[in-house]
Parts: structure tokens; C-alpha cells; sequence
């Protein structure tokens, strides 16, 4: 197909969550056309952290994350080698009797959507991660997660879309969705679909999307390889990302399959200020040493900000957008973009093709928006 | 590990002779000085203070005025991050050996010297292979050098000195491989009678090198060998021909260390910082001396160092120097024309050719239709430690990339170094050296 | 020049005397050293800018990985670790 024929859908956005959208309706045998401002993964995807993770701050997010991580597991030989594709599961660490139960009710959660996850107790905890410190109290080791490499995950994924027929084009400036089309510099696209899948950048065209950039800082490392075994994450991540409005550190760290240690996590809404919060850099690597004592004698090579599209109800907005005909959006993941995307997509191409999902994506309508303006429940 | 806050007037980054004369210079005016030095001691890389190589009369006369003036040193100590102290002065946070501090300080001093220009070509990654300045560093830090063949290949006037180091400790310099054409060269040689310091020292590298072949428009293409290098082919563009070689010295030129300068905003241009007539960046409060505002050796960075240091301890600037600059500035022009690097060196690269040494990315894993940060994201390439200071004036010729933003750190450092500042104990400084 | 001093380290497990003031990176090259460290497609590597931006001369000086030998001077009993001492 060329650029020029009609397609059936236009992704707007190539992160990987464009990506992920572009390879299920391919393979669903539209033609598709991806667009990307810049080239695949250059918003949020090539500043994240990568990892694909079971989370529960709400039973929406558990059915999501757990939905599309099966996903993930299942896209097999379609991520090649440069996607970096890790099993390593994670371990959420607990410093506190009240954590760790915490921890127990975790596990109960996730048994409840079948994720297996085992209770550590402060030895096998320390037998998990000899770096850790060695007073903490526990944790949940969650074996299915894992970590995978952004950038090139994405361009894996533009590779299905393409081998279904799907064309990219980069560096392509999106004006204006409209009625089944999109309006670029000096052209007029027309398709049947047109999903928003601009991440932080998707209310520049689709104004009434409630995303804000949630800004946050990472390090990483020299090459530390078998320094860190999982990915670990500490109970106060969620509340963290949960608590909109303030500035907030939690710790995270991940391997990278270099052997980097990436070291996060930060969020802070300062609208779409990129420069260094020196401040909010040195209470993440502070926290992570508090939990990783080592930590502080390894080489941090690079650090870099990100901006997460934040929803105020911490849910994406996946389906429809009922004011422009053909007007669907996948948009609005925050620090899960990685992980929901091939779930999110697979909730879209579904509901573009009439099918059932496969979970219940009601509570991810963007109309749910009008609902809440309107002073609805939501 | 020690963590602390210390103040000062004006810091210094870099004791090469810019720093040392800019430190110096300003100390003996009155200013609380101090100047943060990667080196063992102060010298940067010319003036490198070595146990087996004697100092020149000048580096030592310069070193004792350091030492005599005031200013602290803190040798073995890397800036890693300097930022505005909310409009009153800088932060430059720093890393030592064991341990790591913050400078509060009115002014700056950039005297960040210089580095080669790597370009790659096969074998180039092979041990053995390592810079022309980098050899002349190994052989001062201790290296001996004594009995190995040394090939000795790129451009400008450092290729003689260390071909000369390199004799003096017994090493067979087998051949000096200067690419710019023999016009070039004489040209600029013939230049020299109008300086008449530097003729003298051409005169003496001349006689001492009656044995020793030196080629114009003539460069390495490959070097090959198993474990380490063990013979190297050169060309002229019509000849090539192979040599046993033990020790490869490659590089082309030198580069400017401009990563601090531009992390804190100043007005870099063609790969120089841009400086007003008392040295100052367009940034105020920042001052830049020596190689970074353009390569001109170490007279110039001298002239340039003490007009910084003067500027920025408050004092009008010397006429005389600003004279001496002036001329200094025309030779290194005419040296930068004389020494311009051929088209083909910067092609000698094949498909198989590391570009990137720290991630091992090879020519043919960059698609020429990526921009940088595709480059970046997709394979690594100027992503490991040296943060694209090797990598990146091959990236630009070979692919049309110019240099990424500059982000902190500028330098890898310890995560416990980026913690500094969160408890703070301030330390005027005394002036104590 | 005044006589040197030697200084006794450790390379790869082996005794050495280097003479004092010397940089790791001339002492490993000296005593017929020259892969450093692995790449990261297992290459060897030595040093080569001399100066402490290339990062190729990376080694583990007493247990502390990816130390640049040409900045550090060799001390009494210092342990260096190589790539020559993982072949």
C-alpha cells in the first residue's frame, strides 16, 4: 500500500503504545498508517523505565496490568534480540510489620487474577537481593514480571504492523484530527479509525483529554552485571504514583541486560519543565541508597527527565471518543505505558473490529470525562 | 565518604596552563581561589608533571607561582555538575577519590582544555593503538616505551614532540605520518621565522630526528594484529605500504572540552566557546580560558588564563596581553589552515568498524537515516561512560551528528556524590594550599 | 633524576614491583599487560587518550570495578584485576 491509498486506520503517535495499536489492527487486516512527529519511540517510550509489571493500585489497573503482561508473554519470537526482553521478575520490599502485611494482601490480590507471587521473609529476601538492606522485613517476589528495552520494543512492534502491511512515516506534523482524518502539513489523511496515541502530547489534539505531563527523573549506571537480580520496588511506589498533586520519590530500581542498574523514580507535575530538579535527583538516589546501601559506590553515567501523561483518576483513556466520527484514543498511562500498551491495543482493535474484550474496559471510556464534568460518578 | 560545602570567589575547573594562570594570576590579586584538577598534580596535559620527563622551565616557574599564590588546588578531584546558585554565583559539585564536595563560588573559570579527535579506522580498537597526546601521557605517567617500534600518525605540530619524548626514552619511532600535504607543512613551517621561539624548537625537533622518517600527506588506514596491534598500513593517497609496529600513536587534532561551558548555557559556536575581550562567556559570571574558546597551545591559553584571572577578580584587563592574544589567536589560525584535516581520514571507517568503543557499535549498525538520538536509542552508540567524547567527532563525520545536549552528570561519578548538598557543612575557604 | 622507589603490587594475582608514582595504567603496560578490559562484545582493550575520557582502561583496583588506570598512582598492596586475568 502506498502512503497515498486510503488507509482503514491512522495511528497518531509511534511510542509503544501507537506501536502496539498499529500491530493489532494490522494483524486484524486494516491497512494502517502510523504517523510519528519525530520517529518511533521519541516521547515518553525513550525515556521510561521499560518494565512490564503487575500493579493493584485499583482493581482496573490489576485487570489491565495482568491482561496485557499475558500479552506481552505471548508476542514470543515477534520481540527480537535488541528488545531485551527479561523475565526477572520483581520484588516489592517491605520495611515494616505494616508493610508486609501489605505485602500478604498483595499476593492475596494478585492469586485472585492467577499471578503467582511468593511472601519473602527477611532471609529469602536477603537471598534475593544480597544488596538490599539487611533490615528490611520482607517482600513479594512476582516471577512473571519483566523488563524489556523501550525503544526497540517499539520498533519490534512497528515490524508486525509492517509485515501485516502497515506503513510509518516519521517527522510527519499532525495539526488536526478531524471527522474521520487527520490534517498534516499540506495533506488531508482519511481513514475509517483514527486512534490518538500521542501520549503527554495528546491533548495538543485532543484538547479536552485530561493528561498532564507528570515529570520524573532517572540514572543509570556503569555496567554492574548480576548486581541486581530483579527489578525492585518499594509498597510506597503506588502511593506515590497515586497522589497526583504532590512531589514525591519512591524507590525502583531495575537491571538493564547491559548490566546497568536503572535507578528511579520521581514524579512531579511542573507542567513541561525538562530541566534537573537537583533536589528531587538527590532525594530518589538518596532513597535508593537507603534501601541499597551499595548503591551509592556505583557509577552513575547519565541521568535524564521524562514526562509520564497522567490522568487525574490514574486509569488510561482506551476507546472511543464520541464528539469526531472515527475519533478512538489510547492514550494516558503514566508509568505504565509499557506495560498496558499491548493490552490497551488489543482493547481497541476489538472494539473497532465489534468484538467482546477480553476484560471488562468500560472504566478506560474517554467519555467517562464528560461524565465526570458533568458531576456524574464516575 | 567525605562530603562537603566549601566557598570561594571564583573557581577554577582545570590546572593546564589556562587554569594554572588564570588561578594563579587571580589569587595574587586578592581573590579567594579555588581550582579543581582531575591530574595527579597541576599541568593538565602539556605541562603533565611526570618523574621521568623534566618539566620545562616555564611549566615549573608557572607551577611555583600556583603554588605561591594562594589558590587551593584539589588535584585528582572531577567537576561533575555546575549549575547557578539561584542567580548569586555557582555551584560546581565535584568528586574526589574518596570522596566528594560542593564549591559556592561568585565567579567561574572554565579552563577545561582540550582532547584529541578520534576518527576510526580498522583496528583501531586494537590495544597498543592509543592517541598522540595519549601516548605522550602513558610515557610521562611511567610507561616505558623503551625498544618497541612506534608509528606515529595523524596531524598538527604534536606529532614531532612526542615522536621526539618517544626517542629520547629509547623507543625506535619508525615513522611520523603527518597527513596535511608537504605545501601545507612547509608553508606553515617556512611561517615560522616570525616566531622566533618556536623556530629554535623546530630547528632542535629537526636535528634530532636526521634518522627518523617524517611523511607528509601520508595516514593510517588499518592496523592489524591479534591481542594487541603488531603492523600498521599507511598511505598517500596513490601508495600504501605495511609496517611492523608495536605501538600505534592515531589521532587528528584536538578537540575542545566544551561539555561544562554548554551545560551551563554559554554560547558555543563551530566548537568553541564564544568570550567578550575579558574572557567572559555569554554567560555572566563565567569565564573561559585556554583551548575550549578555540586551540591555540599553550601560549595563547597562558594569555588567555591571565586575563580570565584578572577579569575575574575585578581588575581592567592588561593591554599587553590583550596585544599578545591578539597575535597568538593569528597563529593558531594559520595553524588550524596549515593542519585541516583531509576528507579521507574522516572515511576510513568500513562497516565493520567500531564507531562507538564503549557500547561496540559498529558503522553498519547506524543507519545514515537516523538522526542522533535514533542512533543513541536504538544501539547505544555515545551512551556509555565517556558520554560521546570519543565516539562523537567520528558520529559527526561519518553520519552528519552533531553533539547532544549536555546533561549532569558531565562526567560518571558515584551516586553518593550527587547527595552532597543535602547536609551541608560550609567551609570558607582560607586560601590555604 | 633522583633514583625511584619500587612500590609491591598485585596483578591479577600475581606479585609486582612498580616503581613509585607511576599510574596503574603504566605499571599494568610495564609488566606486559595490555587487555585491560573486555568490550561489550568481549573484545580486549588497553589505553588509549591517557587521559581519563576514553574509559578503556578500566580495571578493578582493590575490588572497586571500573577504576581508570591512567588516574590512579600505584600504591603499596594495591590489587588490580583485568580482562588478562579472566582469559
Amino acid at each position: 500500500m502506498s502512503a497515498r491509498d486510503r488507509a482503514d486506520a491512522i495511528v497518531v503517535g509511534a511510542g509503544i503504545v501507537g506501536a502496539a495499536c498499529a500491530a493489532a489492527l494490522a494483524r486484524d487486516g486494516l491497512r494502517v498508517t502510523v504517523l510519528d512527529k519525530v520517529f518511533a519511540s521519541a516521547g515518553t517510550t525513550s525515556v521510561g523505565m521499560g518494565h512490564v509489571v503487575v500493579m493493584d493500585d485499583s482493581p482496573e489497573q490489576l485487570a489491565l496490568t495482568t491482561y496485557s503482561s499475558r500479552l506481552w508473554g505471548e508476542l514470543g519470537s515477534q520481540l527480537h534480540a535488541r528488545s531485551e526482553v527479561d523475565r526477572c521478575g520483581t520484588v516489592w520490599v517491605a520495611e515494616d510489620e505494616t508493610q508486609l502485611d501489605a505485602v500478604r494482601a498483595k499476593q492475596e490480590s494478585y492469586r485472585a487474577v492467577g499471578v503467582t507471587s511468593s511472601v519473602l521473609n527477611r532471609r529469602e529476601l536477603q537471598e534475593a537481593e544480597p544488596h538490599l538492606r539487611r533490615d528490611l522485613v520482607g517482600g513479594l517476589l512476582v516471577p512473571g514480571d519483566s523488563v524489556v528495552y523501550p525503544p526497540c520494543a517499539t520498533l519490534d512492534l512497528l515490524q508486525v504492523a509492517r509485515e501485516h502491511g502497515a506503513v510509518v512515516r516519521e517527522g510527519v506534523d499532525v495539526r488536526e484530527l478531524v471527522a474521520n482524518g487527520v490534517r498534516c502539513d499540506g495533506e488531508m489523511l482519511r481513514a475509517d479509525v483514527v486512534i490518538n496515541a500521542a501520549g503527554a502530547a495528546a491533548p495538543a489534539l485532543t484538547p479536552r483529554l485530561p493528561i498532564l505531563p507528570r515529570k520524573g527523573h532517572l540514572a543509570i549506571t556503569d555496567r554492574y552485571p548480576g548486581f541486581l537480580r530483579h527489578q525492585i520496588v518499594e509498597l510506597g511506589y503506588l502511593t506515590s504514583a497515586h497522589v497526583m498533586t504532590t512531589e514525591s520519590v519512591a524507590f525502583n530500581v531495575q537491571p538493564r541486560s547491559t548490566g546497568q542498574v536503572l535507578i528511579g523514580s520521581s514524579r512531579e507535575l511542573v507542567g513541561w519543565n525538562a530541566g534537573f530538579n537537583h533536589a528531587i535527583l538527590r532525594q530518589m538516589l538518596a532513597r535508593a541508597a537507603h534501601f541499597m546501601p551499595m548503591l551509592s559506590d556505583l557509577s552513575i553515567i547519565r541521568c535524564w527527565t521524562g514526562f509520564r501523561p497522567a490522568t487525574p483518576d490514574k486509569l488510561p483513556l482506551i476507546g472511543r471518543w464520541e464528539p469526531i466520527p472515527g475519533l478512538w484514543i489510547a492514550a494516558g498511562h503514566e508509568g505504565l505505558g509499557i506495560t498496558t500498551s499491548v493490552g490497551s491495543a488489543q482493547i481497541i482493535a476489538d472494539q473497532v473490529a465489534g468484538r467482546p474484550t477480553a476484560i471488562d474496559a468500560s472504566s478506560f471510556s474517554p467519555m467517562r470525562v464528560f461524565a465526570a464534568a458533568a458531576g456524574a460518578p464516575t | 565518604m567525605t562530603a562537603q560545602r566549601r566557598e570561594c570567589d571564583v573557581v577554577v575547573i582545570g590546572a593546564g596552563p589556562a587554569g594554572i594562570a588564570a588561578a594563579a594570576r587571580a589569587a595574587e590579586l586578592g581573590a579567594r581561589i579555588m581550582v579543581i584538577d582531575e591530574g595527579i598534580g597541576p599541568g593538565g596535559q602539556i605541562w603533565r608533571p611526570s618523574s621521568r620527563v623534566l618539566s620545562s622551565g616555564r611549566a615549573a616557574q608557572w607551577r611555583s607561582r600556583l603554588s605561591q599564590s594562594g589558590a587551593t588546588v584539589l588535584s585528582s578531584t572531577s567537576a561533575v555538575d555546575a549549575r547557578s546558585d539561584e542567580g548569586r554565583g555557582w555551584i560546581v559539585a565535584a568528586e574526589s577519590l574518596s570522596g566528594a564536595l560542593e564549591i559556592v563560588a561568585g565567579k567561574l573559570i572554565l579552563a577545561t582544555g582540550a582532547r584529541e579527535r578520534f576518527l576510526p579506522f580498522p583496528g583501531w580498537t586494537l590495544p597498543n593503538v592509543v592517541g598522540i597526546g595519549g601516548a605522550q601521557a602513558l610515557l610521562k605517567s611511567g610507561t616505558s616505551f623503551r625498544g618497541r617500534r612506534v608509528v606515529i600518525a595523524g596531524s598538527g605540530p604534536l606529532l614531532l614532540p612526542v615522536a621526539a619524548s618517544m626517542s629520547k626514552v629509547g623507543a625506535k619511532v619508525v615513522l611520523v605520518a603527518e597527513q596535511a600535504p608537504f605545501e601545507s607543512v612547509s608553508r606553515y613551517t617556512l611561517g615560522l621565522w616570525r616566531r622566533p621561539s618556536t623556530l629554535a624548537q623546530a630547528a632542535l625537533l629537526r636535528a634530532s630526528f636526521m634518522k627518523t622518517r617524517y611523511a607528509t600527506g601520508t595516514w593510517v588506514v588499518a592496523a592489524d594484529g591479534e591481542d594487541h596491534v603488531r603492523n600498521v598500513t599507511v598511505t598517500d593517497g596513490v601508495k600504501s605500504r605495511d609496517m611492523d609496529c608495536d605501538v600505534l600513536c592515531a589521532a587528528f587534532g584536538l578537540i575542545p572540552n566544551t561539555e561544562l561551558a554548554r551545560l551551563l548555557g554559554c554560547r558555543v559556536e563551530r566548537g568553541s566557546v564564544i568570550v567578550t575581550e575579558t574572557q567572559e562567556t555569554t554567560i555572566a559570571g563565567v569565564f573561559c580560558a585556554g583551548e575550549p574558546t578555540g586551540i591555540g597551545g599553550v601560549d595563547l591559553s597562558l594569555v588567555e588564563g591571565e586575563i580570565a584571572g584578572a577579569a575575574a577578580a575585578g581588575r581592567a584587563v592588561d593591554d599587553g596581553l590583550v596585544a599578545r592574544r591578539a597575535r597568538l589567536q593569528s597563529d593558531a589560525a594559520a595553524l588550524d589552515r596549515a593542519f585541516a584535516l583531509r576528507s579521507e581520514v574522516s572515511r576510513l571507517a568500513t562497516d565493520d568498524t567500531i564507531v562507538c568503543r564503549c557500547e561496540d557499535v559498529r558503522l553498519r549498525d547506524l543507519d545514515p537515516s537516523w538522526s542522533i538520538r535514533q542512533g543513541k536509542l536504538y544501539t547505544r552508540a555515545g551512551m556509555g561512560p565517556c558520554q560521546g567524547r570519543i565516539c562523537g567527532a567520528a558520529l559527526e563525520c561519518l553520519r552528519g551528528w552533531p553533539p547532544d545536549s549536555v546533561r549532569p552528570p558531565i562526567q560518571p561519578a558515584r551516586l553518593a556524590t550527587f547527595l552532597v548538598g543535602a547536609k551541608a557543612e560550609t567551609t570558607d575557604e582560607q586560601g590555604v594550599h | 633524576m633522583s633514583a625511584s622507589r619500587s612500590v609491591a603490587i598485585v596483578i591479577d594475582g600475581r606479585a609486582v614491583t612498580a616503581t613509585e608514582g607511576v599510574t596503574v595504567a603504566s605499571a599494568l603496560l610495564d609488566a606486559g599487560v595490555t587487555a585491560f578490559r573486555s568490550s561489550t562484545s568481549g573484545s580486549v582493550r588497553g589505553p588509549v587518550c591517557g587521559m581519563g575520557i576514553c574509559y578503556e582502561c578500566r580495571v578493578t583496583i582493590d575490588d572497586v570495578p571500573h577504576r581508570r588506570a591512567c588516574l590512579v598512582v600505584v600504591a603499596s598492596g594495591m590489587r588490580v584485576d583485568t580482562a588478562s586475568g579472566n582469559a
